[in-house]
């Protein structure tokens, strides 16, 4: 733990955040810092902040006052594979939206997940489009009015915390932004964690979202993310039905398995001995 | 190949030819993904690039691929990717995205019969102008065309040195002929292989996009704080979206690095074009038929002169306009359906009666005698 009190100034650049009033942006802003600096990190200096296009990518850049690449829609995984795999003594860290980093950019949050890149991702899942104004996402409730859904959503909502483990990260968890503290530990335990960590933040957008579906505000999605939170152990007493529209939350995988550097030292080690790398 | 002592010679395919240039000029990166008839640069560099400290890895698609080369990039790396046409379109997103943000990075693209699929075994050169103005925007491009195995070694460490040089993707624009056919190369001695690395900034620099046209690219991890993004942005990596002048200066600016050094940036080869009656300018495997037409001149008693271009863009327009100056007719062989054929009638402006040469499909080079008939019988018609 830093000695010093908390404060985001010290990881921040002095550039106004852009989120709307009641973002859950904020929030995950909060508990990533004060994870870092529960972790003793006095600033950014050690991370490289990867994030694609949307609000949530955002988060990091250009707020952080760290190396930040603000990649194009749906790309910040395959760029921080370059990154982490020419600097491993980096923290390479993904921040994106559920549009970003499971619709678009699904495949590649797939293959780092089986490759067991060494980076931490945080998916901020607001169920929705939100920086392109409210269009369904397949993160999006099934019947949920969306811009492009006017008549309700009709296919069901990818569950990506499921699919990382599927996949095989090393570290998985889903909590929402009523679970501040679940949160920030949940962002610690990825951070520190070897192998491919993914941190589900489910969010809210009352502007893009909320407002379409009779969640006007902040407080009535806070509610509402609280009341449809379901932890992981009772979930699994619950059926399958009595689990559609749940968010299921917790720790879904924490598992020490050789990460992608890893295994490449161990395969080609032999080849590369000797030789100076990076 | 290791440094070299001394010059030596190799029977090389293409291909692996421009692995084996990508490690003289230092590549530390490779991502890619299979594709035909592209694939034996990865597989060269895969058993061999691990031995000079590099890392190959075979990505999910080749927009992951390109991604990757950017993040290796800006992690200090010289990077690289190898594809055909279909990956190239796959490509064009990023390749804007590294152009924006002065991300140095090679892009091979071993040309073959498209549109889609097509033949994807057969040699083509139809994409010449998706290699100018493939990704969205304004935008520069240098695209350099070899036409030899030999050239698939220079070229490749000059694209490297272009890339460094001027902070921009540079493109490797090959064929399907040339990556496959195998010659005898001479590689020369390493310290006679001029090397370009990127500037890099010192302590106290922070105008890592602009100031500068060409502006020192430093290394995340290495305590500068760079804010990098495909937004149009300040001279310090900020967002800027909302003053045109940003943009304008922006974007001015990276078109300008390659434009403005168009002359230092062109190449090309040339022959008797100071007094040629006809002209015929051709790149890539189609000009390697260039130097069976010089016995025709003096057969036919009409001067022929050539230009082969090793630069496709920025396009060396002067020369061109040189050869106008006498010849009144310029032949564009090229396989596709016309391509630089524009360029050149662009770059004469009627000077010159400009006519196209053209084969798709097949994957059949036009030959010499092809050009030499169309040649006599563009001859007949000035006459
Ligand atoms: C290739 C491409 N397609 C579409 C867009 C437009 N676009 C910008 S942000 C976005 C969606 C963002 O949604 P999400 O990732 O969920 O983030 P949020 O804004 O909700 O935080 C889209 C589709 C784009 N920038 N690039
Ligand atoms: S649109 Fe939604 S996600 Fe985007 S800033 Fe506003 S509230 Fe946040």
């Amino acid at each position: 733990m830093s000695t010093e009190e908390f404060s985001t100034r010290k990881y921040l650049r002095d550039i106004s955040l852009p989120f709307c009033p009641g973002c859950g942006n904020f929030t995950i802003i909060n508990c990533f810092l004060r994870a870092v600096h529960e972790l003793g990190y006095e600033d950014l200096r050690n991370f490289v902040f990867c994030s694609g296009i949307g609000c949530a990518s955002w988060i990091p850049s250009p707020h952080f006052e760290a190396d930040t690449i603000h990649t194009t829609h749906g790309r910040s995984v395959p760029v921080a594979t370059g990154l982490k795999l020419v600097r491993p003594e980096l923290n390479v860290v993904v921040f994106g939206g559920d549009g970003d980093l499971v619709g678009i950019g699904l495949g590649h949050l797939i293959h780092a997940a089986r490759r067991n890149l060494d980076i931490t991702v945080i998916m901020v899942n607001n169920m929705i489009y939100g920086m392109t104004g409210g269009q369904v996402a397949p993160t999006t409730p099934f019947k949920a009015t969306t811009t492009t859904t006017p008549y309700g959503s009709f296919e069901h909502p990818l569950d990506a915390t499921r699919l990382a483990v599927a996949a095989g990260a090393s570290y998985v968890a889903r909590w929402t932004t009523f679970h501040r503290k679940q949160m920030k530990e949940a962002i610690k335990d990825g951070l520190k964690m070897k192998g491919f960590a993914f941190i589900e933040a489910v969010s809210q957008c009352p502007t893009a979202f909320g407002r379409r579906v009779g969640l006007k505000t902040m407080k009535d999605m806070l509610t509402w993310l609280k009341e449809n939170s379901v932890p992981r152990d009772e979930a699994k007493k619950m059926t399958e039905s009595e689990l559609v529209g749940k968010i299921v939350v917790g720790e879904f995988a924490r598992r020490r398995l050789p990460t992608l550097t890893e295994n490449i030292r161990e395969v080609i080690g032999g080849v590369t001995k000797g030789v100076k790398t990076s | 190949m290791t440094k070299q002592k001394s010059s030596s010679t190799h029977f090389w395919q293409g291909n692996e030819a421009c692995a084996e240039g990508a490690i003289i000029a230092g590549c530390k990166f490779f991502a890619g993904y299979p594709i035909t008839p592209a694939s034996e640069v990865a597989e060269h560099l895969a058993l061999e690039l691990p031995k000079h400290g590099g890392t190959v890895i075979q990505m999910e698609d080749e927009i992951a691929s390109l991604g990757a080369v950017i993040g290796a990039s800006w992690a200090g790396a010289k990077a690289m990717t190898a594809t055909s046409g279909p990956g190239f379109s796959l490509m064009q997103e990023s390749i804007g995205y590294a152009f924006m943000t002065e991300t140095p990075c090679v892009i091979v693209n071993i040309q073959r019969a498209g549109p889609s699929t097509g033949q994807a075994t057969k040699c083509g050169q139809g994409d010449v102008m998706q290699a100018r103005w493939g990704t969205h925007g304004d935008y520069a491009s240098i695209v350099l065309s070899p036409n030899s195995v030999q050239e698939m070694f220079e070229l490749t460490i000059r694209a490297f040195n272009l890339a460094e040089e001027y902070r921009t993707p540079v493109v490797l624009l090959a064929d399907e002929i040339v990556a496959h056919m195998r010659e005898n190369i001479t590689t020369p001695h390493s310290d006679e292989i001029a090397i370009v690395n990127r500037k890099k900034p010192k302590p106290e620099d922070d105008a890592f996009f602009g100031v500068k046209e060409i502006p020192p690219m430093p290394v995340v991890g290495e305590g500068f704080n760079v804010s990098v993004t495909g937004s149009t942005h300040n001279e310090y990596g900020y967002r800027f979206t909302a003053d045109p002048k940003v943009h304008q200066t922006l974007v001015k600016r990276l078109v300008g690095k390659v434009t403005n050094n168009r002359d230092k940036i062109a190449d090309f080869e040339c022959h008797s074009i100071d007094s040629c009656e006809v002209g015929v300018v051709s790149y890539g495997c189609t000009s390697r038929a260039l130097y069976e037409l010089i016995d025709l001149g003096e057969k036919e008693r009409t001067k022929i002169g050539f230009i082969r271009l090793k630069t496709l863009w920025p396009f060396p327009e002067t020369i061109i306009q040189k050869m106008a100056q006498t010849a009144e007719t310029i032949f564009v062989p090229e396989l596709n359906l016309r391509q630089i054929f524009y360029e050149v009638k662009r770059a004469v402006e009627g000077a010159a009666t400009v006519v196209p040469i053209n084969r798709i499909g097949g994957g059949e080079m036009i030959t010499p005698e092809e050009i030499k008939t169309e040649i006599k019988r563009g001859m007949k018609r000035v006459h």
